[in-house]
Protein backbone atom coordinates (compact mmCIF):
# COMPACT_ATOMS: atom_id res chain seq x y z
CA UNK A 1 0.00 0.00 0.00
CA UNK A 2 1.04 3.62 -0.99
CA UNK A 3 2.48 5.68 2.15
CA UNK A 4 1.25 9.07 3.09
CA UNK A 5 3.79 9.33 6.12
CA UNK A 6 7.09 7.94 6.79
CA UNK A 7 9.05 8.87 9.78
CA UNK A 8 12.75 7.59 9.93
CA UNK A 9 15.28 7.70 12.97
CA UNK A 10 13.36 10.71 14.30
CA UNK A 11 15.53 12.10 17.19
CA UNK A 12 13.58 15.76 18.92
CA UNK A 13 14.81 17.97 21.77
CA UNK A 14 12.48 20.09 23.57
CA UNK A 15 15.23 22.77 25.12
CA UNK A 16 18.14 20.21 26.55
CA UNK A 17 15.95 16.54 26.78
CA UNK A 18 15.64 14.36 24.13
CA UNK A 19 11.93 13.97 24.03
CA UNK A 20 11.92 11.45 20.96
CA UNK A 21 14.94 9.17 20.64
CA UNK A 22 15.19 7.91 17.82
CA UNK A 23 11.09 7.17 16.18
CA UNK A 24 10.68 5.32 12.94
CA UNK A 25 7.01 4.21 11.50
CA UNK A 26 5.22 4.98 8.33
CA UNK A 27 1.31 5.41 7.76
CA UNK A 28 -0.14 3.70 5.09
CA UNK A 29 -2.26 5.91 2.47
CA UNK A 30 -6.25 5.91 3.32
CA UNK A 31 -5.60 4.87 7.28
CA UNK A 32 -6.61 5.71 9.77
CA UNK A 33 -3.01 5.42 12.63
CA UNK A 34 -4.28 5.95 16.18
CA UNK A 35 -1.71 7.61 17.97
CA UNK A 36 -1.71 6.74 21.93
CA UNK A 37 0.08 6.91 24.71
CA UNK A 38 0.07 8.90 28.57
CA UNK A 39 0.44 12.80 28.37
CA UNK A 40 4.34 13.89 27.88
CA UNK A 41 5.13 10.80 26.09
CA UNK A 42 5.70 13.08 22.94
CA UNK A 43 2.58 11.74 20.86
CA UNK A 44 2.06 16.29 20.28
CA UNK A 45 5.96 16.14 18.97
CA UNK A 46 5.51 13.87 16.57
CA UNK A 47 2.21 15.30 15.08
CA UNK A 48 4.22 18.37 15.36
CA UNK A 49 7.03 17.05 13.20
CA UNK A 50 4.72 15.48 11.22
CA UNK A 51 3.14 18.83 10.45
CA UNK A 52 6.50 20.54 9.89
CA UNK A 53 6.25 22.89 12.45
CA UNK A 54 8.99 21.12 14.91
CA UNK A 55 12.34 21.74 14.42
CA UNK A 56 14.22 18.51 14.53
CA UNK A 57 17.38 17.21 15.81
CA UNK A 58 17.80 14.29 13.21
CA UNK A 59 15.77 11.76 10.92
CA UNK A 60 13.74 12.32 8.56
CA UNK A 61 9.89 12.74 8.19
CA UNK A 62 8.28 12.49 4.80
CA UNK A 63 4.71 13.39 3.62
CA UNK A 64 3.49 12.79 0.53
CA UNK A 65 6.56 12.13 -1.00
CA UNK A 66 7.85 15.26 0.24
CA UNK A 67 9.96 16.38 3.18
CA UNK A 68 7.29 17.53 6.10
CA UNK A 69 6.74 21.48 6.14
CA UNK A 70 7.45 21.63 2.23
CA UNK A 71 5.33 24.68 0.79
CA UNK A 72 3.52 21.83 -1.01
CA UNK A 73 2.33 20.29 1.59
CA UNK A 74 0.56 23.26 3.20
CA UNK A 75 -2.68 22.46 0.96
CA UNK A 76 -2.42 19.05 1.29
CA UNK A 77 -2.23 18.48 5.07
CA UNK A 78 -4.41 19.90 7.97
CA UNK A 79 -3.57 20.20 11.34
CA UNK A 80 -5.62 20.78 14.94
CA UNK A 81 -3.07 21.18 17.93
CA UNK A 82 -4.30 20.20 21.10
CA UNK A 83 -4.98 23.82 22.13
CA UNK A 84 -7.78 25.04 19.84
CA UNK A 85 -6.65 27.63 17.52
CA UNK A 86 -9.26 29.75 15.84
CA UNK A 87 -9.66 33.26 17.30
CA UNK A 88 -12.01 34.05 20.12
CA UNK A 89 -13.26 36.83 18.99
CA UNK A 90 -14.91 35.78 15.72
CA UNK A 91 -18.07 33.85 15.15
CA UNK A 92 -18.30 30.02 14.52
CA UNK A 93 -18.64 30.58 10.84
CA UNK A 94 -16.56 33.63 10.17
CA UNK A 95 -13.48 31.49 11.81
CA UNK A 96 -14.47 28.23 9.24
CA UNK A 97 -15.05 30.83 6.48
CA UNK A 98 -11.18 32.56 6.91
CA UNK A 99 -9.59 29.64 7.08
CA UNK A 100 -11.96 28.45 4.19
CA UNK A 101 -10.30 31.25 2.31
CA UNK A 102 -6.70 30.60 2.72
CA UNK A 103 -7.42 27.34 0.42
CA UNK A 104 -9.31 29.92 -2.18
CA UNK A 105 -12.52 27.82 -0.84
CA UNK A 106 -15.61 29.61 -0.49
CA UNK A 107 -18.94 29.92 2.14
CA UNK A 108 -20.59 26.22 1.39
CA UNK A 109 -17.35 24.74 2.36
CA UNK A 110 -17.02 26.40 5.64
CA UNK A 111 -20.61 25.55 6.28
CA UNK A 112 -20.25 22.14 5.19
CA UNK A 113 -17.21 21.62 7.71
CA UNK A 114 -19.54 23.19 10.62
CA UNK A 115 -22.03 20.74 10.01
CA UNK A 116 -19.89 18.01 10.32
CA UNK A 117 -18.89 18.99 13.82
CA UNK A 118 -21.99 19.59 14.82
CA UNK A 119 -21.95 23.20 15.38
CA UNK A 120 -24.57 24.16 12.36
CA UNK A 121 -26.58 25.61 15.77
CA UNK A 122 -23.85 27.62 16.83
CA UNK A 123 -22.65 28.71 13.65
CA UNK A 124 -23.12 32.53 14.47
CA UNK A 125 -21.77 32.17 18.05
CA UNK A 126 -18.59 34.08 19.21
CA UNK A 127 -16.12 31.11 19.70
CA UNK A 128 -15.54 32.97 23.37
CA UNK A 129 -19.05 31.93 24.61
CA UNK A 130 -18.04 28.28 23.66
CA UNK A 131 -17.97 25.53 25.88
CA UNK A 132 -14.68 23.25 25.69
CA UNK A 133 -16.17 20.44 23.75
CA UNK A 134 -17.65 22.99 21.10
CA UNK A 135 -14.43 25.26 20.80
CA UNK A 136 -12.45 22.40 19.92
CA UNK A 137 -15.08 20.90 17.50
CA UNK A 138 -14.72 24.51 15.87
CA UNK A 139 -10.82 24.28 15.79
CA UNK A 140 -11.42 20.67 13.93
CA UNK A 141 -13.74 22.38 11.71
CA UNK A 142 -11.39 24.55 10.50
CA UNK A 143 -8.88 21.63 9.66
CA UNK A 144 -11.21 19.61 7.68
CA UNK A 145 -12.00 22.41 5.93
CA UNK A 146 -9.65 22.31 2.92
CA UNK A 147 -10.29 18.71 2.90
CA UNK A 148 -6.62 18.19 2.99
CA UNK A 149 -4.88 14.41 1.72
CA UNK A 150 -3.87 14.13 5.38
CA UNK A 151 -5.41 15.19 8.31
CA UNK A 152 -3.46 15.23 12.16
CA UNK A 153 -5.68 15.73 14.87
CA UNK A 154 -3.98 16.22 18.25
CA UNK A 155 -6.99 14.45 20.77
CA UNK A 156 -10.31 15.80 18.37
CA UNK A 157 -12.70 14.06 20.90
CA UNK A 158 -11.69 15.09 24.12
CA UNK A 159 -14.30 16.32 26.58
CA UNK A 160 -16.84 15.43 23.83
CA UNK A 161 -20.60 14.27 24.33
CA UNK A 162 -20.81 10.24 23.90
CA UNK A 163 -22.87 10.73 20.78
CA UNK A 164 -21.05 13.89 19.49
CA UNK A 165 -17.65 11.38 19.87
CA UNK A 166 -19.57 8.31 17.95
CA UNK A 167 -20.30 11.08 14.90
CA UNK A 168 -17.21 12.20 14.99
CA UNK A 169 -15.41 8.92 14.28
CA UNK A 170 -18.18 7.88 11.91
CA UNK A 171 -17.05 10.95 10.06
CA UNK A 172 -13.33 10.41 10.37
CA UNK A 173 -13.92 6.63 8.95
CA UNK A 174 -15.81 7.97 5.82
CA UNK A 175 -12.54 10.41 5.37
CA UNK A 176 -10.47 7.39 5.48
CA UNK A 177 -13.27 5.69 3.41
CA UNK A 178 -12.43 8.31 0.64
CA UNK A 179 -8.62 7.95 0.72
CA UNK A 180 -7.87 10.65 3.34
CA UNK A 181 -5.33 9.60 5.86
CA UNK A 182 -5.77 10.31 9.33
CA UNK A 183 -3.25 10.66 12.25
CA UNK A 184 -5.37 11.03 15.67
CA UNK A 185 -4.17 11.03 18.83
CA UNK A 186 -6.06 9.61 21.94
CA UNK A 187 -5.90 8.55 25.29
CA UNK A 188 -9.20 7.12 25.09
CA UNK A 189 -8.84 3.24 24.66
CA UNK A 190 -12.53 2.80 23.28
CA UNK A 191 -11.25 4.82 20.39
CA UNK A 192 -8.33 2.50 19.81
CA UNK A 193 -10.60 0.30 18.86
CA UNK A 194 -12.05 1.92 15.74
CA UNK A 195 -8.17 2.77 14.07
CA UNK A 196 -6.98 0.54 11.27
CA UNK A 197 -3.48 0.84 13.12
CA UNK A 198 -2.19 1.93 16.37
CA UNK A 199 1.10 3.50 17.45
CA UNK A 200 1.84 3.07 21.14
CA UNK A 201 4.65 5.33 22.84
CA UNK A 202 6.02 5.76 26.00
CA UNK A 203 9.04 8.25 26.52
CA UNK A 204 9.71 8.60 23.47
CA UNK A 205 9.72 5.56 21.95
CA UNK A 206 7.20 3.45 20.73
CA UNK A 207 6.07 0.28 22.16
CA UNK A 208 3.52 -1.33 19.45
CA UNK A 209 3.12 -0.34 16.24
CA UNK A 210 0.27 -2.56 14.88
CA UNK A 211 -3.71 -3.29 13.95
CA UNK A 212 -6.40 -3.11 17.45
CA UNK A 213 -5.78 -7.31 16.73
CA UNK A 214 -2.32 -6.99 16.35
CA UNK A 215 -1.77 -5.23 19.99
CA UNK A 216 -4.27 -8.14 21.56
CA UNK A 217 -2.50 -10.71 20.56
CA UNK A 218 0.89 -9.67 21.47
CA UNK A 219 -0.59 -8.82 24.55
CA UNK A 220 -2.57 -12.25 25.02
CA UNK A 221 -5.93 -10.48 25.74
CA UNK A 222 -8.99 -9.22 24.04
CA UNK A 223 -8.80 -6.03 26.24
CA UNK A 224 -6.70 -3.29 24.93
CA UNK A 225 -5.92 -1.38 28.02
CA UNK A 226 -4.45 -4.64 29.35
CA UNK A 227 -2.84 -5.45 26.39
CA UNK A 228 -1.23 -2.63 26.50
CA UNK A 229 -0.06 -2.43 29.48
CA UNK A 230 1.62 -5.90 29.49
CA UNK A 231 3.38 -4.81 26.41
CA UNK A 232 4.64 -1.70 28.42
CA UNK A 233 5.63 -4.01 30.90
CA UNK A 234 7.49 -6.40 28.82
CA UNK A 235 9.06 -3.34 26.84
CA UNK A 236 10.50 -2.11 29.87
CA UNK A 237 11.91 -5.50 31.14
CA UNK A 238 13.77 -6.06 27.73
CA UNK A 239 15.03 -2.65 28.27
CA UNK A 240 16.43 -3.50 31.70
CA UNK A 241 17.72 -6.84 30.71
CA UNK A 242 19.29 -4.72 27.85
CA UNK A 243 21.09 -2.53 30.48
CA UNK A 244 22.05 -5.12 32.26
CA UNK A 245 23.51 -7.57 30.01
CA UNK B 1 -3.66 38.71 -3.10
CA UNK B 2 -7.24 36.88 -2.38
CA UNK B 3 -5.49 35.79 1.13
CA UNK B 4 -4.68 39.56 1.95
CA UNK B 5 -8.22 40.46 1.03
CA UNK B 6 -9.56 38.12 3.26
CA UNK B 7 -6.42 38.15 6.41
CA UNK B 8 -7.23 42.24 6.54
CA UNK B 9 -11.06 41.18 6.31
CA UNK B 10 -10.84 38.89 9.47
CA UNK B 11 -9.15 41.35 11.18
CA UNK B 12 -11.55 43.91 10.16
CA UNK B 13 -14.15 42.33 11.37
CA UNK B 14 -12.67 41.24 14.86
CA UNK B 15 -12.61 44.92 15.35
CA UNK B 16 -15.89 44.93 14.56
CA UNK B 17 -17.05 42.42 16.91
CA UNK B 18 -15.43 44.76 19.99
CA UNK B 19 -17.29 48.21 20.00
CA UNK B 20 -15.50 49.40 22.98
CA UNK B 21 -12.21 49.41 21.04
CA UNK B 22 -13.81 51.03 17.88
CA UNK B 23 -15.32 53.81 20.69
CA UNK B 24 -12.45 54.36 22.83
CA UNK B 25 -9.95 54.80 19.07
CA UNK B 26 -12.59 57.41 17.83
CA UNK B 27 -13.54 59.23 21.39
CA UNK B 28 -10.08 59.37 23.01
CA UNK B 29 -7.77 61.42 20.37
CA UNK B 30 -11.05 63.79 21.14
CA UNK B 31 -10.83 63.88 24.50
CA UNK B 32 -7.11 64.85 24.80
CA UNK B 33 -7.69 67.28 21.96
CA UNK B 34 -9.61 69.12 23.93
CA UNK B 35 -7.80 68.85 27.04
CA UNK B 36 -5.01 70.60 25.16
CA UNK B 37 -7.41 73.31 23.78
CA UNK B 38 -8.26 74.09 27.05
CA UNK B 39 -5.40 74.15 28.67
CA UNK B 40 -3.62 76.63 26.45
CA UNK B 41 -7.01 78.45 25.94
CA UNK B 42 -6.59 82.35 26.88
CA UNK B 43 -2.84 82.53 26.95
CA UNK B 44 -1.27 86.03 26.05
CA UNK B 45 0.23 85.57 22.99
CA UNK B 46 2.77 87.83 21.75
CA UNK B 47 1.48 88.85 18.46
CA UNK B 48 2.67 87.27 15.17
CA UNK B 49 3.49 84.00 16.92
CA UNK B 50 1.54 80.99 15.98
CA UNK B 51 -0.98 79.70 18.88
CA UNK B 52 0.85 76.90 20.79
CA UNK B 53 -2.24 74.72 20.11
CA UNK B 54 -1.88 74.58 16.45
CA UNK B 55 1.46 74.04 17.22
CA UNK B 56 1.04 71.26 19.79
CA UNK B 57 -2.23 70.27 18.52
CA UNK B 58 -0.85 69.95 14.83
CA UNK B 59 1.65 67.44 16.06
CA UNK B 60 -0.73 65.20 18.02
CA UNK B 61 -2.93 64.43 15.44
CA UNK B 62 0.03 62.35 14.28
CA UNK B 63 1.36 61.17 17.35
CA UNK B 64 -1.91 59.40 18.54
CA UNK B 65 -2.61 57.06 15.54
CA UNK B 66 1.15 56.16 15.84
CA UNK B 67 0.74 54.94 20.05
CA UNK B 68 -2.62 54.04 19.92
CA UNK B 69 -1.64 51.47 16.67
CA UNK B 70 1.50 50.45 18.07
CA UNK B 71 0.12 49.10 21.34
CA UNK B 72 -3.19 47.48 19.38
CA UNK B 73 -0.82 45.91 17.21
CA UNK B 74 1.62 44.41 19.68
CA UNK B 75 -1.24 42.94 21.65
CA UNK B 76 -3.37 41.29 18.93
CA UNK B 77 0.28 39.95 17.18
CA UNK B 78 0.71 38.45 20.39
CA UNK B 79 -2.42 36.53 20.79
CA UNK B 80 -2.05 34.83 17.35
CA UNK B 81 1.37 33.77 19.05
CA UNK B 82 -0.11 32.43 22.18
CA UNK B 83 -3.18 31.41 20.93
CA UNK B 84 -1.40 29.09 18.46
CA UNK B 85 -3.64 30.92 15.79
CA UNK B 86 -0.04 32.02 13.80
CA UNK B 87 1.28 28.66 14.00
CA UNK B 88 -1.63 27.62 12.78
CA UNK B 89 -1.73 30.25 9.69
CA UNK B 90 1.73 29.14 8.71
CA UNK B 91 0.68 25.92 7.93
CA UNK B 92 -2.00 26.93 5.33
CA UNK B 93 -0.95 28.25 1.74
CA UNK B 94 -0.92 32.17 3.89
CA UNK B 95 2.20 33.55 2.86
CA UNK B 96 3.58 35.72 6.06
CA UNK B 97 3.53 39.09 3.76
CA UNK B 98 -0.43 38.15 3.42
CA UNK B 99 -0.76 38.51 7.39
CA UNK B 100 1.42 41.44 8.29
CA UNK B 101 0.25 43.61 5.31
CA UNK B 102 -3.33 42.61 6.36
CA UNK B 103 -2.30 43.53 9.55
CA UNK B 104 -1.13 47.33 7.96
CA UNK B 105 -3.72 47.40 5.96
CA UNK B 106 -6.87 46.60 8.20
CA UNK B 107 -5.33 48.99 11.20
CA UNK B 108 -4.56 51.69 8.86
CA UNK B 109 -7.97 51.75 7.66
CA UNK B 110 -9.00 51.72 10.96
CA UNK B 111 -6.40 55.05 11.60
CA UNK B 112 -7.93 56.51 8.72
CA UNK B 113 -11.23 56.75 10.60
CA UNK B 114 -9.41 57.52 13.51
CA UNK B 115 -7.43 60.64 12.29
CA UNK B 116 -10.35 61.68 9.89
CA UNK B 117 -12.66 62.15 13.35
CA UNK B 118 -9.79 63.54 15.50
CA UNK B 119 -8.34 66.44 12.14
CA UNK B 120 -12.45 66.77 11.96
CA UNK B 121 -12.66 68.12 15.86
CA UNK B 122 -9.75 69.54 15.68
CA UNK B 123 -10.23 72.27 12.81
CA UNK B 124 -13.66 72.71 12.85
CA UNK B 125 -14.28 72.39 17.12
CA UNK B 126 -10.91 73.82 17.86
CA UNK B 127 -10.29 76.30 15.27
CA UNK B 128 -7.02 74.44 14.20
CA UNK B 129 -5.15 76.34 11.92
CA UNK B 130 -3.05 75.34 9.27
CA UNK B 131 -1.51 77.31 6.04
CA UNK B 132 -1.28 73.67 4.36
CA UNK B 133 -4.63 71.49 3.46
CA UNK B 134 -6.42 69.11 6.16
CA UNK B 135 -5.98 66.06 3.77
CA UNK B 136 -2.16 66.21 3.80
CA UNK B 137 -2.39 66.01 7.80
CA UNK B 138 -4.34 63.09 7.29
CA UNK B 139 -2.59 61.11 5.04
CA UNK B 140 0.71 61.46 7.28
CA UNK B 141 -1.27 60.48 10.52
CA UNK B 142 -2.49 57.57 8.41
CA UNK B 143 1.52 57.12 7.28
CA UNK B 144 2.59 57.05 11.02
CA UNK B 145 -0.29 54.92 12.13
CA UNK B 146 0.50 51.85 9.84
CA UNK B 147 4.53 52.73 11.00
CA UNK B 148 2.99 51.90 14.88
CA UNK B 149 1.59 48.74 13.23
CA UNK B 150 4.91 47.51 11.87
CA UNK B 151 6.80 48.32 14.87
CA UNK B 152 4.02 46.92 16.79
CA UNK B 153 4.04 43.77 14.75
CA UNK B 154 7.97 43.60 14.91
CA UNK B 155 8.09 44.04 19.03
CA UNK B 156 5.67 41.51 19.95
CA UNK B 157 8.76 39.31 18.64
CA UNK B 158 10.41 39.85 21.88
CA UNK B 159 7.34 39.68 24.39
CA UNK B 160 5.81 36.26 25.53
CA UNK B 161 3.24 38.51 27.70
CA UNK B 162 1.04 41.14 27.64
CA UNK B 163 2.82 42.40 30.68
CA UNK B 164 6.20 42.91 28.21
CA UNK B 165 4.12 43.61 25.60
CA UNK B 166 3.13 46.94 26.94
CA UNK B 167 6.41 47.41 28.20
CA UNK B 168 7.51 47.83 24.83
CA UNK B 169 5.51 50.64 24.48
CA UNK B 170 7.65 53.41 26.69
CA UNK B 171 10.62 51.57 25.17
CA UNK B 172 9.64 52.39 21.60
CA UNK B 173 7.52 55.01 21.70
CA UNK B 174 8.36 57.47 24.50
CA UNK B 175 11.98 58.37 23.02
CA UNK B 176 10.64 59.23 19.72
CA UNK B 177 7.75 60.94 21.36
CA UNK B 178 10.34 63.01 23.92
CA UNK B 179 12.53 63.91 20.96
CA UNK B 180 10.62 64.59 18.08
CA UNK B 181 10.41 68.16 18.17
CA UNK B 182 6.90 68.04 19.70
CA UNK B 183 9.03 69.09 23.73
CA UNK B 184 12.09 71.20 22.29
CA UNK B 185 12.94 72.04 18.14
CA UNK B 186 14.98 69.41 17.35
CA UNK B 187 17.75 72.18 15.96
CA UNK B 188 18.06 73.36 19.34
CA UNK B 189 18.95 69.58 21.56
CA UNK B 190 21.87 69.00 22.35
CA UNK B 191 24.36 67.76 19.72
CA UNK B 192 23.70 64.03 20.25
CA UNK B 193 20.09 63.96 21.10
CA UNK B 194 19.79 65.46 17.80
CA UNK B 195 21.31 62.73 16.15
CA UNK B 196 19.15 60.41 17.95
CA UNK B 197 16.25 61.97 17.12
CA UNK B 198 17.63 61.89 13.54
CA UNK B 199 17.22 58.21 12.99
CA UNK B 200 13.78 58.07 14.88
CA UNK B 201 10.74 58.03 12.19
CA UNK B 202 8.53 59.74 14.11
CA UNK B 203 10.74 63.16 14.00
CA UNK B 204 9.83 62.96 10.18
CA UNK B 205 6.63 62.70 11.04
CA UNK B 206 6.15 65.43 12.70
CA UNK B 207 8.35 67.63 10.39
CA UNK B 208 6.26 66.89 7.77
CA UNK B 209 3.35 67.85 9.99
CA UNK B 210 5.06 71.38 10.75
CA UNK B 211 5.42 71.85 7.11
CA UNK B 212 1.63 71.03 6.71
CA UNK B 213 1.37 73.71 9.26
CA UNK B 214 4.05 76.13 8.11
CA UNK B 215 3.38 76.11 3.95
CA UNK B 216 0.49 76.75 1.95
CA UNK B 217 1.59 73.98 -0.90
CA UNK B 218 3.28 70.26 0.01
CA UNK B 219 6.72 71.53 0.07
CA UNK B 220 9.54 69.02 -0.92
CA UNK B 221 10.56 68.22 3.12
CA UNK B 222 7.31 67.07 3.09
CA UNK B 223 7.13 64.35 0.62
CA UNK B 224 10.95 63.57 1.61
CA UNK B 225 9.80 62.89 5.38
CA UNK B 226 7.05 61.15 4.36
CA UNK B 227 9.34 58.59 2.18
CA UNK B 228 11.38 58.33 4.93
CA UNK B 229 8.27 57.34 6.93
CA UNK B 230 6.89 54.88 4.46
CA UNK B 231 10.60 53.53 4.11
CA UNK B 232 10.42 52.68 8.06
CA UNK B 233 7.28 50.47 7.59
CA UNK B 234 9.25 48.52 4.95
CA UNK B 235 11.97 48.38 6.63
CA UNK B 236 9.73 47.61 10.16
CA UNK B 237 7.20 44.61 8.26
CA UNK B 238 10.49 42.80 6.62
CA UNK B 239 12.05 42.78 10.36
CA UNK B 240 8.61 41.24 11.10
CA UNK B 241 8.53 39.02 8.29
CA UNK B 242 12.27 37.33 9.74
CA UNK B 243 10.63 37.22 13.44
CA UNK B 244 7.64 34.65 12.00
CA UNK B 245 9.38 31.25 11.90
CA UNK B 246 7.55 28.26 10.65
CA UNK B 247 9.08 26.10 12.86
CA UNK B 248 9.68 26.16 16.47
CA UNK B 249 11.39 23.97 18.87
Amino acid sequence: METAIEVRDLVVHRGKAEVLHGLTCRVPRGCVMGLLGPSGSGKTTLMRAVVGVQIITSGTVTVLGEPAGSPTLRRRVGYQAQTPSVYPDLTVRENVRYFASLYGLGAQAADAAIADVGLRDAASQLVSTLSGGQLSRASLACALVARPEVLVLDEPTVGQDPVLREELWQRFRDLAANGTTLLISSHVMDEADRCDRLLLIRDGRIIADDTPAGVKAAGGTTDLDQAFLTLIRTHEMAATEGRTA
Amino acid sequence: MRILVSTTGRILRQLHHDRRTVALLVVVPILLLTLLYYMFDDKALPPGLPSPFDRIGLIMLGVFPFVIMFLITSIAMLRERTTGTLERLLTTPLRKTDLLFGYGIAFGLAAAVQATVAAGAAYWLFDLDTAGHTGLVILIAIANAVLGVALGLFCSAFARTEFQAVQFMPVVVLPQALLCGLFVPRDQMAGWLEAISNVMPMSYAVEALQEVGAHAEPTGTLWRDLGIVVGCVIVALVAAAATLRRRSG
